[in-house]
């Protein structure tokens, strides 16, 4: 497969005095899925307008295809599809229209541009709007057609920024679905999201950042076992003998008030013994999951 | 500067046009239909009061004067218009500009492309215009083909203009200041509606330091076949002034979109 497709070495940005992405750096292997996690103005989206060439670098170094996108930004662009966090469709243009102004972009010549859109349309089901308006478009569809227009260049590198955020759970599994069928030709995929099932079905490896810094890196289920353990207990409107009880046992826990959610590598035995004890109580033990990485390294409170 | 401008500006380009195409009924009506208004208002309205005027050593009717100049302030509303609330509207609104920075295009090529569409814009209401003002028979046809150029050259000057201030403003409101201090007094002052011999000295020392002047005074000059002095410096001040506004343009749009 050969050389990594991006190589980031400490990224920084600054927006005047304010630092958004602090001192990242990663590599992505060819044909693989990485994601990038993060609340709310964690900075995932600056850090990915690096990569695209969208916003230039503060200080680091990046190299995109073996490129330094510093000097080759046009060359790495034009492998690159890009769907932004926010709707950039043409309002003014329709469907159709919409993709053979941005493949005029590309200089991809405009038959050949008609046929991939076609195609493109078709494998996002969109094929029956070709001739609307994008204003006459659902969200959900608006979404699927950007991620289509960004396929337009046939690119090495698909990056996704939130692609499925507002989508309904049916949009959301078929753009899983195809997500999958890319990866599965070979594309690379770099994507951003708020939703930890779709990182952990979809991503071979992942970034979670939290203020502009990386928080923890690995494959979604190192990150589990690493952080978390393969399973949780969690206990529904605790009790305060319970609650005293954990903390005897100097049990690796986070009581939440009402809830109380225990984190341990032995968690059958300690489940076990819970239950034995207080078998009147609500308490659960579940496979621990993404989610509870997330929460756990970024906290629980509010971002923004 | 780094120059980073490729033939690709003309997707941009293109792209306006598509856009363009699908309502040209509604494009093509103003410049049908303001000569005919003005040249009505004027020809039957005026032309009791005034008669005719003096240009060079020849007396002329007061619509034929007017007539050129009707053009030039086209061409400056055309473009203005189109790089001021258009290309907002594109770059804030609408996120075009943002979609296109993902593409292999750089800044530099969006702004041309943007600048050259205001430019096309006003050399299309230009012909369409042409057209008008020869049926009322008010239209020298030989310089016709030069009259369209100097529209595109005027067409940049003013687009790229209109740029400066969209790289400027923070709302869209705003572009009222520029429209106020500086369209429509050039509308007013600019030897449109009467010769500048009429202003005082110092009015028509500062009359020649406006782009609308010039472009008007070239556009006359061509109607009326006369290749004087006048036509000559104007277009010189409008190469001028393209070599100036046109760099300030890209470097301002390139610090507002670039961050
Ligand atoms: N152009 C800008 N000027 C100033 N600050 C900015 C700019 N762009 C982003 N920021 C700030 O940088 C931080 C990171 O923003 P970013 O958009 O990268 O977050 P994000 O992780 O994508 O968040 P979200 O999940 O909400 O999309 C935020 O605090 C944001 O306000
Ligand atoms: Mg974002």
């Amino acid at each position: 497969m050969g050389t990594e497709v991006i190589v980031a070495e400490n990224l920084k940005k600054y927006f005047g005095a304010f630092t958004a992405v602090n001192d990242v750096s990663f590599h992505i292997l060819p044909g693989s899925c990485f994601g990038i996690l993060g609340p709310n103005g964690a900075g995932k989206t600056t850090t990915i307008k690096m990569i695209y060439g969208f916003s230039p670098l503060s200080s680091g170094s990046l190299k995109v295809f073996g490129m330094d996108i510093k000097t080759k930004a046009r060359e790495i662009k034009s492998r690159i599809g890009v769907c932004q966090q926010e709707n950039t469709l043409d309002p003014d243009l329709t469907v159709l229209q919409n993709f053979a102004v941005f493949a005029r972009y590309f200089n991809i010549p405009a038959d050949t541009a008609g046929k991939r859109a076609l195609e493109m349309l078709q494998f996002l089901a969109l094929e029956q709007k070709k001739q609307a308006r994008v204003a006459e478009l659902s969200g959900g569809m608006v979404r699927r057609l950007v991620i289509a227009r960004a396929l337009i260049n046939k690119p090495d590198l698909l990056i996704l920024d939130e692609p499925t955020t507002g989508l309904d759970p049916q949009s959301r599994h078929q753009v899983w679905e195809r997500i999958e069928r890319l990866k599965a030709q070979g594309m690379t995929i770099l994507l951003t999201t708020h939703y930890m099932d779709e990182a952990a079905r979809l991503c071979d490896s992942l970034l979670i950042m939290d203020k502009g810094k990386i928080l923890a890196q690995g494959s979604p289920r190192s990150l589990i076992s690493e952080y978390i353990g393969s399973h949780i207990i969690e206990i529904a409107e605790r009790s305060e003998g319970i609650a005293v009880f954990v903390r005897e046992n100097n049990w690796r826990c986070e009581d939440l008030g009402h809830r109380l959610i225990i984190y341990a590598q032995n968690s059958h035995e300690i489940y076990r013994e819970i239950d034995l004890k207080f078998p009147e109580e609500n308490s659960l033990l579940r496979s621990a999951t993404l989610e509870d990485v997330f929460l756990k390294l970024t906290g629980r409170e509010l971002k923004e | 500067m780094k120059i980073d401008i490729t033939g690709r500006f003309i997707a941009v380009w293109q792209r306006n046009l598509t856009v363009y195409r699908e309502s040209w009924k509604i494009n093509f009506m103003p410049p049908l239909l303001e000569p005919l208004f003005y040249l009505a208002a004027f020809g039957i309205g005026f032309s009791g009061l005034i008669g005719s005027v003096r240009y060079g050593d020849m007396e002329v009717s007061y619509v034929s004067f007017i007539a050129p100049a009707l053009i030039a302030v086209n061409i400056m509303n055309n473009s203005f218009f189109e790089n001021t609330f258009a290309s907002f509207v594109r770059m804030y609104y609408q996120k075009t500009f943002d979609a296109m920075m993902a593409t292999p295009l750089t800044v530099a090529e969006i702004i041309t492309g943007e600048i050259v569409w205001g430019a096309t814009k006003a050399a299309i209401a230009t012909t369409i215009m042409m057209i008008v003002i020869g049926f009322f028979g008010l239209l020298n046809y030989t310089a016709a083909p030069l009259i369209i150029l100097i529209a595109f050259l005027g067409g940049m000057a003013f687009g790229s203009t209109g740029m400066i201030f969209t790289a400027s403003v923070k709302t869209i409101e705003l572009f009222n200041l520029p429209v106020f201090l500086f369209i429509t007094p050039m509308f007013l002052f600019s030897g449109t509606f009467f010769p500048l011999a009429n202003l005082p000295w110092w009015a028509q020392y500062l009359a020649l330091a406006l782009p609308l002047t010039h472009l008007t005074n070239v556009l006359r000059g061509l109607n009326f076949g006369q290749y004087n002095a006048d036509v000559f410096a104007g277009i010189c001040y409008l190469l001028l002034f393209n070599a100036v506004v046109f760099p300030v343009a890209l470097r301002k749009m390139k610090r507002r979109l670039i961050k």
